[in-house]
Parts: structure tokens; C-alpha cells; sequence
């Protein structure tokens, strides 16, 4: 059980500032995700507070103690590598046990915490075997069994699930939740896969170049995007944006694409317009379905809408059309559409929509 | 169709025909030489150069070996080759795993130190052989195990330290930094992780310094004289005022091959391993 607080933390390498100053409190029990594409420092963020990374600036505490001098061994957190890095020259069982061992834990109660570990992942007929002759979802399951057996303070994965093929990987994304709800340890988990970061995380933590972007619970980073950056990044396929002008029209408050005018409705509008504003529209596929009946629902608006490419995914199909000029992706049902070159009456719902300031890209 | 077929079966034929004769003369190229030593430690001295060669002799006999050994001193000479050569193998792994270890983990010395231990390579042995000779008389380790043991570390050293890096720079750091998370420290981490998967090029890098060891000359003849004396400046005395003992000499490198091949079966299979630097990393 464990609380961690990180506080106005920095690593450099050299002359490259990886991870520029971050602020974060991590409560005990938490399944907190870090997401962000490649390369933001998510796993430097992670390692650093594993210790394989010693802070250029600012502290790190776990359960209120100070840990930045700490060693590794020292700060009762358990690890998962992306590459699973199992011991190759160790069994399956004294690679699990392997971390007890470094504590002089007796041998048999080594041997009853493996077989327990082993047990609960189903990995039992395995333990004898070398790291070399398990398939990659089984490696998986040792590495994971590795940390398990421990029973630390703090869970710490490292994107675990990015070299398995899709189907394993929603599997043991799965197990991963399911794990979590069993033992409620602080879990920190880091992923490039937005996907993974929803269906997982109690709270999302955003990255970008070394800084956070924004974090919350999924929902609200998906529905309330504090920037473009992270509407782009959250939901696939991709939030569509329009560069459009927001502002008043006949006692209306909406946005004008082209010569397209989008009322906003009563709440989503900005309370006081001053002229107009360059800003960005944001609309997700599902925010728009085909039209029923005679006239929108409220708060929607109605759109004649060339389709000029299908994709459909069996349950659904995304339609691609332009409004204005730019391409917009709506999600129909997979029988409201059939071909590209199709006409179709669509409502866009702009309760849901997004406004971004068009020169800072932050939310209005 | 049965013409085409036949005639490729027959190319296939002449195609591994090809490989086996190839194969056949290669093999004659490489035990020929030793055949002929072989012969000539057991020949009597009226065969050596006789026309035509006796290929192989009617009364062999074993007196080479014997002057060789015993006369000669070879015997000596093979177990003070054998304690320097050990010794030396030995400190210039364990030194040069730390080392490489070091450098390839720590980045020790920055950008250039790695490469200025293998340049230590690029100086003529002779170029320093005086001084050495100097130092050691006055250190008062002159014709002592201790000193030629010294100097072949040294000399091993650069090599073993190259190999070592380069397997361990490609070798990934989250197996030890797994163990460092699971509650060892570096130097456990180091001994029970690192150590074990680098087994191939620390066998390799080994290999190597004990050959250059075993075969060295230069040295050996200047740093030592009646006491610490190694195999092969034992070969010196074949060649004398009253002609070359060729018995002998045949008979002493007839002995001199076995470390080497004992060595080569042991270590074959981390060899290949090691030499490839881990590109077949299983
Ligand atoms: N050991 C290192 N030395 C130099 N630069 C590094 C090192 N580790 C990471 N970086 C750089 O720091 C940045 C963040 O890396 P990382 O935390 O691994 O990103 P992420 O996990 O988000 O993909 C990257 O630009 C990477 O190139
Ligand atoms: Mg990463």
C-alpha cells in the first residue's frame, strides 16, 4: 500500500531535458496510467521513480518519504519490462522467486509463494522450464508472476502488453484490470496505446515533450479536452477538427465553417462572444448519427452530407464527408450507409462538440 | 522430362562431388604439416631429410620426446607455460569483465577510454621491451612467474576488455536493472546476471589471451631465463652450432598442441557464441 507524490520533477541526459518539471500525486490504490506518444518520457517518469534513473531536480516521495537517494531494492516496488526481461538462465520458478531470494526469504516459503503466484496465473506446468522455451504471452505471465510474488507497495509496467499479437493483448489487458481489482496495490502503467490507457486507468496522465498535458479520469479527458493535443490523442478513429469562426449570429452564439453557421446550444456556447474568434471545432464520429425525423433534436444541427469514403467494421461503419473543407469522420450504424458518393441527412450533436482557441489550442 | 530430370540429379551430384573434393584438399592443407611433425618426432635422425621422404618410419622411436622433454628441459618449460598462461587468462578476465563492465554500463572515462585501452594494442611490443627489462631487474621480478604472469595480463588485457564491451553494450540492461528492482545490488545484480549471460564472451576473450599467452615468445625470451622459462623459448635450443634437432622440435610441438586442442573442444560452443558478439542470442 502506498501513496506516491512527485514534485516539480526534472531529468536531463545530457543536454536534453526528458522529463521538464512535473507535478503529481498518485493516491494509494490507484491505477494511475501514463500515455503519450513516443518519446514524451513516460518511461523515464517511470524509471525514475522505480530509481533505475536518478532525478536531475525535484523529489519524489513514497508514503511521505523522501526516496530520491533511495536504491532500487530500497523503495519496495516491483517491475514489469516491455521486454519482459526474464532472467535467461534462470527456471520459470527461480525467476519468480528470484526477488525473494535477494530478501533471504527460506526456501520453502519461496517455493509456497511461487507455486501460489504460478497458480493464480496459470502458469504451473511451466516452472521448470527456461525463459527461451515459453511463448511470448507466457513470458508475459512469468514477468507479471515475478512482480506478484513480491507483494510491493507499488506495481510499476512499463507498456507489458506492446510486443504480444492483439488478441493476447486484450487478454491480458484484461487479467492486468482484473489483477488490480484482486489485490488493489497503487499500480503506475505506462502505454504509447490510447485504448489501453481508457480501459484501464482509474486516472489518465497525458504526457507531452516531458511535461502533463492533463490528467483525470478517462471520461473526462475524453469528453472534456483540456487542449487539441489531447482530444487528437484520446478516442480512435481521431477527433475531427474544423477551423471555423466563433461568434454571434442573429442572437445566436455558434461557430461558422465556411459558410456553414453551427448554433451552439444554450450552456455549450461561451457566455459572452465579443465579435469573432478563430477557433477550432472539434467533433468525435460519434457525436454525429444520421438524421431522423423531420427536425433535429436540440442541439443538433442537420447536414446534407456528400459520404465520399466508407469504412465499415462490422458493428459500425465510419463515414468520411466534408464539411466545409475539411474531412470529417462520422460513426453510423453500419446500414445507414452503403457506398461512397452516397447523399446523406446527418445530425452533428453540438452539446458534445469542442471549441478550441484556434492560436493556443486550449479548450473554451 | 526424365532427360531434364536426370541431368539435374546429375548436377546436384557433381555440385556436392565438388564440395567433398574441396572439402578433402582443405583438410590435407591443414593436417598435412601436422602429419609430418607427427612423423618426424618419431623418426630416427638418418630419416629426416632423406630422398625420397620416409612417409612413415620403419622403426619409430621415442628418444626425441625423451631429449626434448628432459634434456631440453621442455618439460619445465610446459609447466611454467602452463602457471603463467593460467594465471594470466585468469586476472585478464576477471580484470577485463570488470573493466568492460564498467565502460559499457557506466560509460567510465567518457567518450574515449574504451578506445585508448584497445590502442594500447597499436604499440610494438619491442618498443618497450628495454625499459620493461630494466624495471623488472631492479624490482627484482626478473625470470619470476610473477613477472611474466604481470606483463601477459597487460598485454591480454586490451583485447579482452574489446571483446567483453561490445557484448556487453549489445547485451539489454533490463535483465540487471530487473534484478536491481527485485532487491539485489549493482555488484549482485552484476555477479548473478550480467556475468552469467556474458559466459560466452568472457569464455571467448579467455580463449584468446591463453592462446596469445601460450604462443608468446618476445617476451618470455627477454623477461625470464633458467627458472621461468615457457615452452616456446625452449624451441630456441633445437637450433644450435651442430645443426637443427628436428626430432625434437617436431617432438616438442607435437606436445605443445595439446592445451590448445583440449581448450578448443571445451570452449567450441561458447566460442562461436562469443565471437559473434550475441547476434545469435537465443
Ligand atoms: N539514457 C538516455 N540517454 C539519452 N536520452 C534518453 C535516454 N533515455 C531516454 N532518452 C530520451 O528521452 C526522451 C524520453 O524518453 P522515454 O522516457 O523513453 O520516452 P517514452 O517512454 O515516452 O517513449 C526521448 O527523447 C529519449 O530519446
Ligand atoms: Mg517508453
Amino acid at each position: 500500500m502506498a501513496e506516491v507524490n512527485i514534485q516539480r520533477l526534472e531529468k536531463h541526459y545530457g543536454a536534453f531535458h526528458a522529463v521538464r518539471g512535473i507535478d503529481l500525486e498518485i493516491p494509494d490504490g490507484e491505477f494511475t496510467v501514463l500515455v503519450g506518444p513516443s518519446g514524451c518520457g513516460k518511461s523515464t517518469l517511470l524509471r525514475t521513480i522505480a530509481g533505475l534513473e536518478e532525478a536531475s531536480g525535484g523529489s519524489i516521495s513514497i508514503n511521505g518519504k523522501v526516496v530520491n537517494d533511495d536504491r532500487p531494492r530500497d523503495r519496495d516496488v516491483a517491475m514489469v519490462f516491455q521486454d519482459y526481461a526474464l532472467y535467461p538462465h534462470m527456471t520459470v520458478a527461480n525467476n519468480i522467486g528470484f526477488g525473494l531470494k535477494a530478501r533471504k526469504m527460506p526456501k520453502a516459503e519461496i517455493e509456497k509463494r511461487v507455486g501460489e503466484a504460478a497458480q493464480m496465473l496459470g502458469i504451473v506446468p511451466l516452472l521448470e522450464r527456461f525463459p527461451r522455451q515459453l511463448s511470448g504471452g507466457q513470458r508475459q505471465r512469468v514477468a507479471i508472476g515475478r512482480a506478484i510474488v513480491r507483494n510491493p507497495s507499488i506495481f510499476l509496467f512499463d507498456e507489458p502488453l506492446s510486443n504480444l499479437d492483439a488478441q493476447l493483448r486484450d487478454e491480458m489487458r484484461g487479467e492486468i484490470k482484473r489483477l488490480h481489482q484482486d489485490i488493489a496495490t497503487t499500480m503506475i502503467y505506462v502505454t504509447h496505446d490510447q485504448i489501453e490507457a481508457m480501459t484501464l486507468a482509474d486516472r489518465i496522465v497525458l504526457m507531452r515533450d516531458g511535461l502533463i498535458e492533463q490528467q483525470g479520469a478517462p471520461l473526462d479527458l475524453f469528453e472534456r479536452p483540456a487542449t487539441t493535443f489531447v482530444a487528437g490523442f484520446l478516442g480512435s478513429p481521431k477527433m475531427s477538427f474544423l477551423p471555423g469562426r466563433l461568434g454571434a449570429r442573429d442572437g445566436q452564439v455558434g461557430v461558422a465553417v465556411g459558410e456553414h453557421f453551427m448554433p451552439l446550444p444554450q450552456g455549450r456556447a461561451p457566455d459572452t462572444v465579443k465579435g469573432e474568434k478563430s477557433v477550432l471545432l472539434g467533433l468525435r464520429p460519434e457525436h454525429i448519427s444520421r438524421a431522423q425525423g423531420e427536425a433535429p433534436t436540440p442541439g443538433s444541427v442537420r447536414y446534407d452530407a456528400l459520404i465520399d469514403l466508407v469504412q465499415p467494421t462490422g458493428s459500425r461503419s465510419y463515414a468520411t464527408f466534408r464539411l466545409g473543407r475539411e474531412p470529417v469522420v462520422a460513426e453510423l450504424q453500419a446500414h445507414d450507409v452503403s457506398r461512397a458518393g452516397q447523399k446523406l441527412a446527418l445530425d452533428i450533436n453540438m452539446n458534445r462538440a469542442s471549441i478550441f482557441d484556434a492560436e493556443t489550442g486550449r479548450a473554451i | 522430362m526424365a532427360a531434364r530430370g536426370s541431368s539435374f540429379l546429375s548436377q546436384r551430384r557433381l555440385a556436392s562431388i565438388g564440395r567433398y573434393l574441396l572439402l578433402g584438399f582443405f583438410l590435407l592443407f591443414v593436417l598435412a604439416p601436422i602429419y609430418w611433425m607427427f612423423n618426424t618426432s618419431i623418426k630416427p635422425s638418418s630419416d629426416y631429410l632423406a630422398i625420397p621422404p620416409v612417409w612413415f618410419p620403419d622403426e619409430p622411436t621415442l628418444v626425441h620426446y625423451e631429449a626434448a622433454l628432459f634434456t631440453y628441459r621442455g618439460l619445465q618449460g610446459i609447466i611454467n607455460s602452463l602457471i603463467v598462461s593460467l594465471s594470466a587468462t585468469a586476472l585478464s578476465a576477471l580484470l577485463g569483465t570488470l573493466m568492460a563492465y564498467s565502460l559499457a554500463r557506466f560509460n567510465t572515462g567518457g567518450q574515449h577510454l574504451s578506445f585508448w585501452v584497445l590502442s594500447q594494442r597499436f604499440l610494438p611490443p619491442v618498443g618497450i621491451v628495454l625499459p620493461v627489462f630494466l624495471i623488472y631487474r631492479n624490482l627484482g621480478i626478473h625470470d619470476t612467474h610473477f613477472g611474466l604472469i604481470m606483463a601477459y595480463t597487460v598485454f591480454t588485457l586490451p583485447v579482452s576488455v574489446w571483446m567483453m564491451f561490445a557484448y556487453f553494450r549489445q547485451m539489454p540492461k533490463s535483465m540487471e536493472e530487473a534484478a536491481l528492482v527485485d532487491g539485489w545490488t549493482r555488484w549482485q545484480a552484476f555477479w548473478r546476471v550480467a556475468v552469467p549471460l556474458a559466459a560466452p564472451a568472457i569464455v571467448a576473450a579467455a580463449v584468446f589471451a591463453f592462446i596469445a599467452c601460450w604462443t608468446e615468445f618476445f617476451f618470455a625470451l627477454v623477461l625470464t631465463g633458467r627458472t621461468a622459462f615457457t615452452l616456446p623459448t625452449v624451441f630456441r635450443s633445437f637450433i644450435g652450432f651442430q645443426g637443427a634437432q628436428y626430432g625434437e622440435a617436431a617432438a616438442l610441438a607435437i606436445v605443445s598442441l595439446g592445451p590448445s586442442i583440449v581448450l578448443g573442444v571445451l570452449a567450441q560452443k561458447h566460442l562461436v557464441r562469443g565471437l559473434t558478439l550475441g547476434a545469435v542470442r537465443g
